[in-house]
């Protein structure tokens, strides 16, 4: 016999109205979830305010000259953020590149039937480990390992092609070109999870048809999958570089802190968040103001980033988002 | 039955013992807090340690924040006493209603480590050193250096300089004495706890003294300054320093009391050494002090903090060369024991 497909048998229960415990159970669970919500919110505002309010003194005093100027010194007042602007900028953008390359990579190379399914995942899980480690063992690892390994390299393409500005410096120590590698491991988890995530979402059938279509496995990448999940890889890339952005103690490590705005790779540099990070503990109460309103500039860029990212994602439409 | 009887009455005296011992105990144990300079957290932390051991019913808490937090949490009153490389300005102690006492409590030394394979004792003349530091000498192979060092063999390698990237007290100190010995360093950079060092490609900035010990380590060519205590521990060559003299000195104890021995302790306490005289002298020596309240609110607290200045003068001093501090010459000892009586 065909029973009800719908349930509708008074005694499984199922038809009963909900009970007032239910119903209380239900309220207070949206209204503890709208709480959350806007707490979280005004969380994020009230620092907005707090940071703001404590930038004001620096804002009026030093106005947008703050921003061009490239002297930091303390004793004579006078402050000066475009390096670190340029390095938080540079390092992350490097970052973006190598992170972003090897993070599609391996996105593509992990979900489009390469590998075993089992081992698929075992890969993605390490990968994902990288997300684990702590920012300091990022900075000790760079210091000792990676920059005795970089320096030859670095300074036989100094020797040999120091006439590109990039290369025109010798990297003694710490420097921009092994922050920005450093930063660029540190940001491959995010780009190649979200990126994974972006081409697990595609719909079998539409590779399916492609390949229906005649097309080779690589044409179907390439010209189908890509561009299907872009708007997906695209969000990973713009959370990779905010991430870039903020990252701070293993760049204040490596990045060599040098208030030096300089094309070459192999030059110290600075970060506005390495800046934070150094300045903070010890500022007067002058210094405070000013690293404030640094932070609000870190802020901003960060803001200016997440926008232009959710703006483009917007304009090209449609993909595995 | 009798289990459960059992078991209330071991809960109902439990919390007998907690409610009526507990805040007798409490009551007994005075508890200092502190915080402030880095540099002598090291030797502090071991003090308080064996003081507390010694005396069960003082405890002693010392956050080490950096000189310039901890003046601030005095100043603020959240502590108890605070310590600072950099002393007191005359401005910050006319702000503190209760009056401040400063008291030396042990010295230490900022050295020239470097990273020069092959090449021991490395010898830098008064002249020298300030410019590595403007950037204006950038080869080891420099005439001016190799001057001071003959029958030494020196690279043809740039100097990669190495300073502290946050705001120090070692800094602080060694700015100081570089503006005392280099009129062209004074105009240039002046001194505290940060200068704006020259933006150049080969001069680079580390956080704190292990970070600074790390990129000198790996850093072939490199010279930085650290305290010695840490120069020490990670086994890297020092430079020895000219004096006022004109003497080069190694780094280490002989030098260091040498230098402290030159310095005339004032009223207030606060004795900067930029430049010491005497052939001995290690350049580089500096006092590091605990700031006290002249009036204390609660005089059990006054009497301990007494307690706490007087064991690290009389038991304290013993371990200091050990832990690669300098030990308080006999006269400052007698100075400070006379001044702990302010803290009342």
């Amino acid at each position: 016999m065909v029973t009800n497909p719908l349930g509708l048998d008074d005694s499984s229960g199922l038809t009963q109205p909900p009970s007032a415990g239910d119903i209380f159970v239900n309220k207070s669970f949206k209204a503890l979830t709208a709480f959350f919500t806007w707490a979280t919110i005004l969380l994020l505002a009230y620092i907005v305010f707090k940071i703001g309010s404590e930038a004001l003194p620096a804002v009026s005093k030093y106005g947008l000259e703050f921003l061009t100027s490239t002297t930091w010194d303390v004793n004579e007042g006078k402050f000066g953020i475009l390096p670190e602007i340029w390095g938080t900028l540079y390092s992350s953008l490097l970052a973006l590149g190598l992170g972003g390359f090897f993070g599609i990579a391996i996105a593509i190379f992990l979900t489009q039937d390469f590998l075993p399914y089992r081992v698929e995942m075992v890969l993605k899980n390490i990968i994902e480990l990288l997300a684990a480690i702590p920012s300091v063992v990022y900075g000790l690892w760079g210091i000792f390992v990676l920059i005795p390994l970089l320096r030859p390299m670095c300074n036989f393409l100094n020797t040999n092609f120091g006439g590109i500005p990039f290369f025109s410096t010798s990297l003694s120590g710490p420097g921009m070109f092994p922050a920005a590698l450093v930063l660029s491991i540190m940001i491959l988890p995010t780009v190649a999870a979200i990126s994974q995530d972006a081409f697990r979402a595609i719909p079998l059938k539409t590779k399916e048809a492609a390949f229906g279509m005649g097309t080779t496995r690589w044409e179907a990448i390439l010209r189908v999958m890509i561009p299907t999940a872009s708007g997906g890889i695209f969000g990973a890339l713009v959370l990779g570089f905010g991430r870039a952005l903020g990252e701070t103690m293993a760049l204040a490590m490596l990045i060599g802190n040098s208030n030096k705005i300089s094309l070459s790779l192999f030059a110290p540099g600075n970060t506005l968040a390495s800046l934070l990070a150094l300045n903070f503990p010890e500022a007067g109460n002058h210094e405070t103001s000013v690293l404030m309103y640094a932070a609000c500039i870190l802020l901003l860029i960060t803001l200016l980033v997440n926008i232009a990212g959710a703006f483009i994602i917007a304009k090209t439409g449609s993909g595995g988002k | 039955m009798q289990a459960k009887n059992l078991f209330q009455t071991a809960v109902f005296t439990a919390a007998v013992a907690f409610f009526t011992v507990q805040p007798a105990t409490a009551a007994d144990v005075a508890k200092l807090t502190g915080s402030g300079a880095s540099f002598p957290a090291p030797i502090y932390t071991t003090w308080f340690k064996e003081f507390s051991r010694a005396n069960a019913d003082i405890q002693v808490n010392y956050q080490s924040k950096g000189s310039g937090a901890g003046i601030k949490d005095f100043m603020s009153h959240t502590v108890d006493f605070a310590a600072s490389d950099a002393a007191m300005t005359e401005e910050e102690i006319a702000k503190v209603p209760e009056g401040v006492q400063l008291l030396p409590m042990t010295a230490g030394e900022i050295v020239l480590a470097y990273n020069l394979e092959g090449v021991k004792d490395l010898k830098l003349s008064r002249a020298v050193y300030p410019a590595i530091f403007l950037g204006k000498i950038k080869k080891w192979n420099d005439p001016a250096i190799v001057a001071s060092n003959p029958g030494v063999k020196l690279p043809d390698q740039d100097i990669t300089v190495v300073t502290r990237a946050d705001s120090s007290g070692t800094t602080f100190v060694f700015t100081q004495h570089l503006n005392a010995i280099s009129s062209d360093f004074k105009s240039a950079l002046g001194f505290g706890n940060t200068v704006n060092w020259p933006a150049e490609a080969k001069i680079v900035k580390s956080p704190k003294n292990d970070g600074v010990s790390a990129t000198l380590k790996q850093t072939p060519g490199a010279i930085g300054y650290v305290e010695y205590g840490f120069a020490r521990e990670s086994k890297m060559e020092m430079v020895h320093l000219e004096n006022k003299a004109g003497k080069f000195v190694a780094p280490g104890l002989e030098g260091g009391q040498e230098a402290l021995s030159k310095a005339v302790i004032p009223e207030n306490m606060i004795a900067w050494l930029p430049d010491p005289d005497g052939d001995k002298s290690y350049p580089i020596a500096t006092y590091t002090w605990m700031v006290f309240y002249k009036k204390n609110s609660d005089p059990k607290k006054a009497e301990a903090l007494r307690k706490m200045v007087t064991y690290c003068l009389d038991e304290g001093q013993k371990i200091a060369d050990k832990a690669g501090y300098i030990p308080l010459p006999a006269n400052v000892v007698e100075k400070v024991r006379a001044a702990t009586a302010n803290i009342q």
